[in-house]
């Protein structure tokens, strides 16, 4: 289980397994050509949304989105999750440098598996709006294509995100890691504020939202902190689910691979119970809850 | 087209049989196809139709449950050591006297195992010595001094450079001490026709052959049109010991399915091959139970309840096996191989209630390997019956899928898979069945200049072996091209000394008696280790490669500097190889004669004996270790396909068909919640997948729905779980009935969690 920005991979509670496979290591950017241009050139390509920093990318179902998925994993993130189990999505110089036209001749190649499982693309990370102008040119090549599209972020930089690639995004799979700002500060080191106002632009432009919620014990599963979430989300017009990711330790050896310090050692992954009375909490508004 | 007049014989009583029959060209010469395309009734309903067990389903299963147990733990229940099985050796047997709907089993008891010794008699022996049953010394004196074996007839001819390859694994598997399989008659013409328009048929044939000069291949020819209606007479004359007349039509759908099963029991009670498979039945069926029905003679019940004995009957056929073929083929499989659904060629789906209710088998009684039920997948069958397999694999894990798309655009819309993914069209086509090679070894063997990695004996002829420190692809390249001309050479070597030899000491009688005079053969051979090849050149051409040699200069290790494509990512320089490497080899098989003039074809599939090959290859240079287990059929390497099951799957699907006619194989474990949060969800993101790779023209999916903890604790209480179900290349197995070592093969193969 490796390639998931949002929360809890596996556990074992009869809860759906999230993201990527369990046994891997990195899947990697298998297949598509990396740039070798100069380091000045480098950086004007990717101003211009040439040139994208790519963890990975991977075919998945019942993850990310509706059917059938290519989920591209860009690397760099503004938030610093106590509980990120793709630390090493964190910094955007640990991806590949790859170009926007190979990795659209890359989603290209999926357009019949996406027609036919009702699936598309799905731009997840590290934090997809930290490279706004690549995103934006693969969102607008998607588009061109016919490629139902949808990216998973924090909301944090919300304002990266122009009206016009608003317009090329069908879903936006919104992660929302606390409902209490200090809470959310502890939890990423960021504010809550650019997130709940991301998530209202969205609501407001009519576009389809599927809200994400990482369930840590001690630190994210207060009842206040849940109802604040729940508040909020349920003012959202365009949500049409809600996913409770259980938190799981699976992502610890990477903060040592990355000689990064994990301050969760000690943290338990949350009871079915606990798991159940946070639906709950979502369910209670009339959310439909997973 | 008809090629056989149907005789007038008896013309009042078929009339009455075919009543409510739309006639046609059916009517006079043998074409199941056009009886099955002019009077089925497509369904494009869902299953909501379907109905459960009766109590007497329930009990009759229940009787042989209540078997399994002893029979897991001895390896087979019981034996008749005295009498060898043919089609009439046996008195009438039954599960449970009076309380069958369709009877007949291979010996007087079920489960009860005939010795089926012209195949080979040391099988046999070893197989009564393993369980503990004496050797009867008639039997043993008829099987030693008077009559000769295929297994006998095959090492008088074998020329030495087959042998050496044969004990050095580099060839194995060879069908040359038991019975070949992969035939599979046209038992639904019994059931059309009536035994006697069978025979009248032959005796026209012979009436042709008799007219020609008398040359060795009609001599042949006419020798087994006479042994075909021998064998036709016994089926009758089996029949007639249950208390059936099967010499005139079925006229009901209980006596199309006990003629049918009738045909099939003659052909399981006298061939113990390696895959005896049934056909595509259930829509033929159909037409029956449908006839009933309309005519209010039966109720959805009782079609249902008549498709569930006959499922339990598909279930219980057993063959006597030493341990050394369970090895190879673990669980104890038949291939009891039924193909379902599937499109005709005028666009129809071929999809009827039966296709449904054969599946629902699994629901009524359970999950379980045999029969191997196969559906005939294309993107374009109705939405409900996609659905309900979809749900069915979930649910049991114990279908296959294979291209339809692929099988009917080369083999029209009435092939059948026989084994696992060998499509032929019913009474039609055989094949020769042809194992396969161990390419990965053979890359070894063109780096070590011929030389045994593991034994260092030279094997294939002397060449140049590998020279300096870093291996070169182009160089590595142009020696492996060597080896496998010298390997492409010495296999159809050996099939065809093999083939030769079963036609003369093992010919499948009562099966080709079921076919056309004129058949299409193919010499289906097949490689092993596609993507431990593919792997190693790819790491040889992107990375370092440096050979560790031991003290004699034979090359037994490899150290791997960098990073390399890797087989199963969709990725093309990796894939290609792939290709090429299958491509290559169709090529050099292609350039050999066969016997009977038969058709190359080959498989990339290895059923469980990836494990086996794997023990007996050294260290490859892809990173794999001495003995590890290859991955199934055309599988990616364990945990080296990392973008995700359909990625995997995409580079298979590459691999060209009309290079593999005879099949490719994929096998994919995947969690339940990998595939959705709910079961509507789970079941419309696996229609999709399977629709995904249909288009993509993959071959063949097996599917295994299955948490990895279900499989540790079946490990550790396999009494728990008599009837799990896994999807293994190309069949499906007991799971508790693999051996511990497979079992542990399956647990590291690459589970998707998301898929």
């Amino acid at each position: 289980m490796t390639t998931q920005t949002t929360g809890a991979p596996v556990i074992d509670l009869g809860v759906p397994v999230i993201g990527g496979s369990h046994s891997r290591s990195s899947a990697g950017t298998a297949g598509m050509t990396t740039s070798d241009a100069e380091r000045s050139e480098k950086l004007s390509q990717m101003r211009a949304g040439e040139l994208g920093s790519l963890h990975s990318w991977e075919l998945v179902t019942a993850v990310d989105g509706p059917g059938t998925r290519m989920t591209t994993f860009l690397s760099g993130c503004p938030l610093r999750c106590l509980y990120c189990h793709n630390p090493d999505t964190m910094e955007m110089r640990r991806g590949e440098p790859i170009g926007a036209d190979e990795l659209l001749k890359r989603i290209g190649r999926y357009t019949k598996v996406f027609e036919v499982t009702g699936g598309g693309l799905t731009i997840s990370g590290g934090e997809p709006l930290m490279q706004p102008a690549f995103v934006a040119n693969i969102l607008r090549g998607a588009k061109e294509l016919g490629v139902h599209t949808a990216i998973d972020t924090s909301g944090y930089l919300g304002a990266h995100c122009s009206d016009a690639m608003l317009e090329d995004i069908d879903l936006v799979l919104l992660d929302v890691k606390s409902g209490i700002p200090e809470t959310y500060k502890k939890t990423t080191g960021r504010d809550l504020q650019p997130t709940l106002d991301f998530g209202r632009r969205v609501a407001d432009s009519g576009t389809e939202i599927w809200i994400r919620f990482v369930l840590v014990p001690g630190l994210t599963d207060a009842e206040e902190n849940v109802e604040a979430v729940a508040d909020y989300v349920s003012t959202l017009s365009t949500v049409s689910r809600v996913e409770v990711l259980p938190f799981h330790q699976m992502g610890q050896d990477k903060w040592a691979a990355l000689g990064m310090t994990y301050e969760l050692t000690e943290t338990r992954a949350p009871s079915p119970e606990l798991v159940e009375r946070v639906r709950g909490q979502f369910r209670a508004r009339g959310l439909t809850v997973f | 087209m008809a090629t056989t007049a149907v005789p007038q014989t008896g013309a009042d009583a078929t009339a009455d049989a075919w009543d409510g029959f739309v006639t046609g060209p059916w009517c006079d010469g043998i074409d199941v196809r056009d009886f099955i395309q002019r009077n089925y009734t497509p369904y494009n309903g869902d299953a909501t139709f379907l109905a459960g067990p009766t109590e007497r389903t329930t009990g009759v299963w229940a009787t042989l449950s209540a078997m399994f147990p002893e029979e897991r733990a001895k390896g087979v229940y019981d034996i008749d050591n005295h009498v060898p099985g043919t089609i009439t050796s046996h008195a009438p047997g039954y599960i449970s006297e009076g309380n069958e709907l369709i009877v007949g089993l291979q010996t007087d008891a079920p489960l009860k195992r005939a010795m089926i010794p012209n195949g080979g008699w040391r099988m046999v022996v070893k197989s009564l010595q393993t369980y503990g049953y004496d050797v009867d010394p008639e039997v043993d004196k008829i099987f030693s001094e008077y009559r000769k074996t295929h297994n006998d007839g095959v090492f008088d001819v074998y020329p030495p450079n087959v042998r050496a390859a044969r004990s050095s694994h580099i060839i194995t598997g060879l069908p040359d001490a038991y019975g070949r399989g992969r035939i599979i008659g046209d038992y639904r013409r019994v059931a059309l026709y009536g035994v006697d328009a069978l025979i009248e048929g032959k005796r026209m044939e012979r009436h042709e052959l008799d007219m020609e000069r008398s040359v060795e291949d009609v001599i042949r020819d006419r020798e087994e049109n006479a042994e075909q209606i021998k064998a036709l007479n016994e089926l009758k004359q089996m029949a007639a010991s249950y208390g059936y007349d099967i010499s005139g039509p079925a006229t009901t759908a209980r006596e199309a399915i006990q003629w049918l099963y009738f045909g099939y029991l003659a052909a399981v009670k006298e061939q113990n091959g390696a895959a005896m498979s049934l056909g595509r039945t259930s829509t033929f069926l159909d037409v029956y139970l449908q006839r009933d029905l309309d005519n209010g003679t039966i109720t959805e019940e009782f079609a249902q309840e008549l498709i569930d004995d006959f499922v339990i009957k598909l279930r219980i056929v057993r063959f006597l096996r030493t341990p050394e073929y369970d090895e190879l083929f673990s669980g104890d499989p038949t291939w009891v191989t039924e193909s379902i659904a599937g499109i005709g060629e005028d666009g129809r789906p071929l999809v009827t209630k039966s296709s449904f209710r054969f599946l629902q088998t699994l629901y009524n009684i359970g999950p379980a390997p045999e029969p191997n039920l196969t559906v005939l997948w294309s993107n374009r069958l109705p939405d409900g019956f996609k659905r309900f397999c979809a749900q069915v694999s979930i649910d049991t894990s114990a279908i296959q899928y294979e291209s339809d798309e692929l099988i009917r655009t080369s083999w029209g819309d009435d092939a059948a898979i026989a084994c696992c993914v060998s499509p032929m069209r019913v009474g039609k086509q055989m094949q020769f069945f042809g194992a396969r090679v161990n390419i990965a070894k053979a890359l070894l063997y063109a780096i070590n200049g011929g030389r045994d990695e593991v034994s260092g004996k030279q094997v294939a002829p002397v060449s140049a072996p590998v020279v300096g420190d870093v291996l070169d692809f182009d160089d590595v390249s142009a020696k492996y091209d060597k080896l496998l001309d010298w390997l492409a050479e010495t296999y159809v070597d050996a099939l065809n000394c093999v083939h030769y030899m079963h036609d003369k000491y093992a010919y499948e009688r009562i099966e080709m008696a079921l076919h056309d005079k004129e058949i299409l053969r193919t010499m289906a051979c097949g490689i092993a280790g596609l993507s431990v090849v593919a792997d190693s050149l790819s790491a040889i051409k992107y990375a370092t490669v440096t050979p560790v040699r031991d003290e004699d200069g034979l090359v037994t290790d490899y150290v791997i500097d960098g990073d390399f494509p890797k087989y199963g990512n969709d990725d093309d320089r990796a894939d290609d190889i792939a290709v090429a490497i299958v491509k290559s080899f169709m090529e050099k098989i292609r350039a050999q004669k066969t016997y009977r003039n038969s058709l190359h074809t080959q498989s990339v599939l290895t059923i469980t004996s990836n494990v086996v090959y794997g023990k007996a290859t050294g260290n490859t240079p892809d990173g794999r270790r001495a003995g590890e287990p290859f991955a199934p059929g055309a599988n990616p390497m364990n945990g080296r396909d990392s973008h995700g099951m359909l990625a995997s799957a995409m580079s298979v699907a590459k691999l060209p068909y009309s290079e593999a006619m005879d099949g490719i194989s994929l096998t994919s474990t995947v969690v339940p919640s990998g595939l959705g949060r709910e079961r509507d969800e789970q079941i419309t993101n696996l229609v999709g997948l399977m629709d995904a790779y249909n288009v993509q023209s993959g071959y063949h999916l097996n599917v295994n729905v299955l948490n990895r903890d279900t499989l540790e604790d079946a490990m550790e209480h396999p009494e728990n779980y008599p009837q799990l179900t896994i999807r293994v290349s190309g069949y499906a197995v007991n799971f508790v009935r693999l051996t511990r070592e497979q079992q542990l093969d399956v647990l590291s193969r690459t589970f998707h969690g998301g898929l």
